[in-house]
């Protein structure tokens, strides 16, 4: 975007008038899209059931109206929380899922910032959810509190893992960090010498993707790895003594944070916002890149909530067990293979 | 750890993926591509379309006042005690020319508390003059909790709702009870 904005020379505050609204369309939209189109929609459809109809055609205005409720809630503090970092937890965990969008490229100019460890650095950011969680467990003074955000925690540093560990593959055949970067080196990929609809690392990633899409899962504390939250054990984990205002934005949160993860699942995996047959450096593509970037988040979407209402919970033993002495493992054995291979073509 | 059953995994996955399917393109031939989940949804959109509740359904109790005879079992057995009934006792007059004076008992109120009635049925168990049925009936919510405390006009009119009684059993020669109308 900023090559774009120095073309039309806006004023320094226009330009941050414009990166921000930019960057809340680019939270809020993909949020509102999952709560609707997966959470509220899909998951009734494969209960048999309709879901919200009443608020607008087909339901559509049910968002509006969940936010207007829970505006209107009490905000109510738990007497001997720490009042201080109860009030700033939620904001921790929401920055977080801004910052991830920071580096997230929507098209060949369309961008916040185009850095060269873009892709390190969207993961180290999203790790400072756990902070944010940890001390909502803490600073609620309430024991399912302290046990679901210390369970968050322990999951969350569980699947950090293979997350990262699965993105070291496709850096190492695409040959950069930056994610600019690996949309080209996707786009100007061959497939044995077919170079017609690129090299999505979606073929030669496979295991990649999927252990990302595992992780991005238990990440996301959905189930089948909501054991934070599990609410017959301790009721809601760390969000337990949220309400109103404040439990608006875990929720926000969570599914601004599923629509990053797809989104950066999306670039890494499936190319990104760059369509085969159109040329990278298309303007076209500063317009349509966001949309085709969009459109495959959704797709990466429907994978993601598609386990989330299939599968039952994990026990918390299996939950860990299932991180480190599976796919750890299985990450490393993919990461020694895209060397050999990277090595050897 | 137990090896996770690749396949079972995979069923779980297709079965909600058929059901998703089932439910968005319910329609067969030429027109299957397009999507009406609301004919696919087992479910009714209650408050524009009524749902019509199984015959036997325990929807509200309904009172035959001619045959109740204040014996009170019905009251003593409930478990939250929502009935209230008051009689007293009045002549009638012979059943036969040239007989005795009856005495019988007279029904003043008969009311149940719906707000309290848990549905349990076992005051039209208890009930020994076949008084007291079951009807599939549910549209009865009033705004104030008050209001739920029917009386016994509203709970004759819930009679005509009660349905036949039908044999336990196909070609049983068991007798079927008679609701009286």
């Amino acid at each position: 975007m900023n090559a774009l904005l120095e073309a039309v020379e806006l004023s320094y505050w226009q330009a941050s008038v414009l990166r921000v609204l930019g960057v809340l369309a680019a939270v809020i939209l993909p949020a509102g899209g999952f709560v609707y189109v997966f959470l509220f929609k899909m998951m009734s459809f494969m209960q048999s059931r309709l879901g919200p109809m009443e608020a607008g055609p087909y339901g559509s205005a049910q968002l509006l109206a969940e936010v207007g409720k829970f505006l209107q809630k009490e905000d109510i503090v738990p007497a001997r929380a720490d009042r201080r970092l109860f009030f700033l937890a939620p904001y921790i965990v929401l920055a977080s899922t801004f910052l991830l969008l920071v580096v997230m490229p929507f098209g060949p100019d369309a961008y916040f910032a185009n850095l060269d460890t873009g892709i390190f650095l969207a993961l180290g950011l999203s790790s400072v959810s756990v902070i944010g969680v940890l001390i909502a467990g803490w600073a609620s003074a309430n024991k399912y509190s302290l046990i679901g955000g210390l369970r968050a925690a322990g999951q969350l540093i569980a699947y950090e893992l293979p997350l990262v560990l699965a993105v070291v593959g496709v850096v190492i055949q695409a040959g950069t960090l930056n994610l600019q970067g690996i949309v080209a080196a996707q786009h100007q990929g061959e497939i044995f010498g077919f170079g017609g609809i690129g090299n999505p690392f979606l073929i030669t990633q496979l295991v990649g993707f999927v252990i990302f899409l595992i992780a991005t899962q238990a990440e996301l504390t959905q189930p089948p790895f909501d054991m934070p939250v599990a609410e017959s054990e301790i009721v809601t984990g760390y969000i337990t003594e949220y309400s109103g205002l404040r439990f608006l934005l875990f929720f926000i949160g969570e599914f601004a944070t599923a629509g990053a993860f797809a989104a950066i699942a999306a670039t890494l995996f499936l190319g990104g916002w760059a369509v085969p047959f159109v040329d990278l450096d298309d303007d076209i593509m500063n317009v349509a890149g966001p949309l085709v970037l969009f459109a495959k988040m959704m797709l990466v979407g429907f994978l993601i909530f598609w386990v989330r209402f299939t599968f039952p919970r994990f026990r918390e033993d299996q939950l860990q067990a299932f991180a480190w002495k599976f796919l750890i493992p299985i990450s490393l054995v993919n990461i020694m293979a895209t060397m050999v291979f990277k090595v050897a073509f | 750890m137990a090896k996770p059953k690749i396949p079972g995994l995979f069923t779980g996955m297709r079965i909600t993926f058929g059901e998703l399917i089932k439910t968005l393109f319910p329609k067969r031939g030429i027109k299957t591509l397009i999507p009406s989940p609301s004919r696919g949804a087992v479910t009714v959109q209650y408050p524009h379309e009524n749902e019509s509740p199984a015959p036997r359904a325990r929807g509200v109790i309904a009172l035959k006042s001619e045959n109740c005879t204040v014996c009170m079992l019905c009251v003593r057995s409930c478990p939250d005690w929502c009935i209230y009934i008051e009689g007293h006792k009045t002549k009638a007059p012979p059943r036969r020319p040239g007989g005795k004076e009856r005495t019988i008992s007279a029904l003043d109120r008969f009311d149940i508390d719906y707000a309290l009635c848990m549905y349990c049925g076992i005051c039209v168990e208890v009930c020994p003059f076949d008084a007291i049925f079951w009807s599939p009936e549910y549209e009865y919510s009033e705004p104030r909790l008050a209001d739920l405390l029917h009386d016994e006009a509203r709970l004759n009119e819930w009679m005509e709702t009660v349905p036949d009684f039908e044999a336990y059993e196909a070609g049983s020669d068991v007798k079927v009870r008679k609701v009286p109308r």
